[in-house]
């Protein structure tokens, strides 16, 4: 059976495989970034907590994927559970540096400004520092999820969902009739679905990046 | 108890100060014994400052860098919270309240404007109105208004971001946003310290000619006394941890500087720089022979023979300067009064300052220039003449003036040293007064 042949007699299930791995990902982003941006706000004035975010969610992203999978299993179990907080996890730590610099590269005579004109605090941050820390954040969200969408493969090991699934399954069986196109189909959904995310966040930062300071 | 502010108050006479209407829509500001000291620093980087402004009162702090002066001016929207001391604005003691709602009313601009370059013109102006609870429709009819009042076309200019505007441009806007909602006090820090001295020029105008309108209480600081004398109703000069060394009119300050380091600011020329601070309006212009262009030849014949100066100057049909014509002019020229003369090419508007006009005046080989109104007309001539008597009696009168106020003070020094031998005021005033001179 060829490649093509295979992809269309299992359409159903890859997609599905195709669509769970897009879900995952995207979910285990959208929590990141908020935990991410929440952590970089409250973090980012203190040269120590600052140095300490970086340096824990940087620890993070070091523990290899197959391990942390591995070791969430006892913890919170198999299937779901692990895969996201996993992928949180990693998914961090781009986020949390990203907002960091971004967050106290924003010009402090701005600041000044704006706390001049009465502006509080929770009305800088939301109206002055964080749309101008956007871009930056936007871009660590960016390289996060890239990385997420090969980590998550590794998310089948514990029973998660996902292309990863094809992917163990064919290495499982190799030398069978169907292994590497299993391997294969996987893979490429894994990459075809990185370049999807890729242009959808051009868009975004299109729609969400003002005009007055897109690059 | 007496009154400790008086050493500042002997100048509330001023008569550039006293003129302003009374509709004024600033609120005086007053400042008892401001000190910040920042930790790990035991010196104070503002030390006791007290001074009292009035409504409606331009008042500029210069000093050299580091001296303070940035420092007592955000103090007074709390930028920077005194360490001790009292802050008044209107009537309002402002030292404890909520210093977001402060800042609301207090006008802030600041060097390089602060725009925020995410948001349009439009959205950076309206930030304040929106946030104090204007309307929508109140707050959008509010930013057409500031943007016509600082010369920029709304139509234009509503939908730009800040870096699609020239510095010049995105100064304006800087003061539209601190004004936008109305606040009786202006705060400016250094606000023209990063544009060309051009541009800086025109916006030094274009501030001086919304004060006329709007009379707020302004404070500006910065670090070129030029600027300074151009802009003041009184100038604070301020040396380390923002001493006041003498706090007066600029004309005061130039003609008679309280000490060494004020003068060594006031620098050199301060004859040539108080022509700045007069305009043609306030001298006295002289009349002079004029003839139309379409007057018949033997009338202008008539009027260079007859009249008191051997030359007329030919108005067009604007009544606007054209040229001069000298006797003999007409004889060379073969009858045409097309070929003869000279052109005017330089004249000045009575709204030009005394500067201007010498400048014009050195200029032209015959030493005077005409003096236009709002529309070109001819209204007179200022020559070399005018200029000298007129700049002696303004130095007379200013040196009359600062005498004058040199008495008031040794007066008030009199008094207080008497109250003090007296036990009845002890601590005495602050350290040095401010017009304090010896």
């Amino acid at each position: 059976m060829s490649f093509w042949e295979y992809v269309g007699s299992r359409h159903a299930q890859l997609l599905t495989d195709t669509f769970q791995h897009a879900s995952a990902v995207f979910q285990c982003m959208v929590i990141a970034t908020v935990l991410g941006v929440v952590l970089a706000v409250a973090t980012y004035r203190s040269e120590w907590a600052g140095a300490l975010a970086t340096m824990t969610t940087a620890t993070i992203l070091t523990i290899p994927s197959l391990a942390m999978i591995g070791l969430l299993i006892p913890v919170v179990g198999l299937g779901v559970a692990p895969t996201v907080v996993a992928l949180t996890l990693y998914g961090l730590l781009p986020v949390v540096r990203n907002a960091i610099v971004g967050l106290r590269g924003v010009d402090p005579a701005l600041v000044d400004a704006a706390k001049g004109i009465g502006m509080s605090r929770t009305a800088r941050l939301f109206r002055v520092e964080l749309p101008l820390a956007w871009p930056p954040i936007l871009t660590g969200i960016r390289v996060a999820t890239q990385m997420l969408m090969g980590i998550a493969a590794i998310a089948a090991f514990a029973s998660g969902p996902g292309l990863g699934n094809e992917i163990f399954r064919g290495i499982a069986s190799l030398g069978s009739a169907n292994a590497l196109n299993q391997v294969l189909s996987g893979t490429l959904g894994i990459v075809v679905l990185a370049l999807l995310f890729d242009a959808a966040y051009v868009l975004i930062g299109r729609l969400t990046i003002p005009r007055g300071i897109r690059a | 108890m007496p009154e400790p502010y008086a050493s500042y108050g002997s100048n509330t006479d001023a008569p550039q100060t006293a003129a302003r209407p009374a509709g004024s829509t600033g609120a005086a500001i007053r400042l008892e014994h401001l000190t910040k000291i920042y930790p790990g620093n035991p010196a104070p980087a503002v030390d006791d400052v007290s001074m009292e402004i009035k409504a409606g009162e331009t008042v500029v702090f210069v000093g050299p860098s580091g001296c303070g002066k940035s420092t007592t001016l955000k103090m007074i929207n709390r930028l920077i919270e005194p360490t001790s001391g009292r802050i008044r604005i209107g009537d309002e003691d402002v030292t404890a309240i909520d210093p977001v709602g402060l800042r609301r009313k207090v006008g802030y601009a600041i060097q390089a404007s602060g725009l925020f370059p995410h948001m349009t013109v439009a959205q950076n102006i309206a930030l304040v109105p929106r946030m104090t609870g204007w309307s929508k429709a109140r707050t959008r009819a509010r930013v057409e208004e500031m943007l016509d009042l600082v010369g920029l076309d709304p139509g234009e200019f509503h939908h730009r971001y800040p870096r699609q505007l020239s510095g010049g441009q995105q100064q304006r806007v800087g003061v539209a946003r601190a004004l936008a909602a109305d606040p009786p006090v202006l705060l400016m820090d250094e606000p023209f310290g990063a544009v060309d001295p051009i541009t800086r020029d025109h916006l030094q105008d274009e501030l001086i000619r919304l004060q006329h309108e709007l009379h707020k209480t302004i404070v500006f600081v910065t670090h070129d006394f030029d600027e300074a004398i151009k802009l003041g109703d009184r100038i604070a000069v301020l040396r380390e941890r923002s001493h006041i060394a003498q706090f007066d009119t600029p004309e005061a300050i130039l003609t008679n500087p309280a000490d060494d380091f004020v003068s060594g600011f006031v620098g050199a020329g301060a004859a040539l720089k108080r022509l700045n601070l007069t305009r043609v309006r306030d001298v006295e212009v002289v009349d002079f022979p004029t003839a139309q262009l379409d007057d018949p030849l033997q009338s202008i014949f008539d009027l260079l023979r007859d009249g008191p100066t051997n030359e007329v100057l030919l108005l067009d049909r604007h009544r606007r300067p054209y040229k001069w014509l000298r006797r003999g002019d007409l004889s060379r020229a073969k009858q045409s009064l097309a070929r003869a003369g000279t052109l005017v090419t330089d004249t000045v508007t009575r709204d030009a300052t005394l500067r201007d006009a010498l400048e014009a005046v050195l200029t032209d080989s015959a030493g005077r220039v005409p003096v236009t109104g709002r529309r070109g007309e001819f209204l007179g001539v200022v020559d070399m003449e005018t200029l000298m008597n007129n700049v002696h009696e303004l130095l007379e009168a200013d040196r009359l003036e600062a005498l004058e106020h040199q008495h008031e003070l040794r007066a008030l020094g009199a008094h207080r040293t008497q109250l003090a031998q007296e036990g009845l005021d002890g601590a005495g005033g602050p350290e040095g007064g401010a017009g304090g001179r010896a």
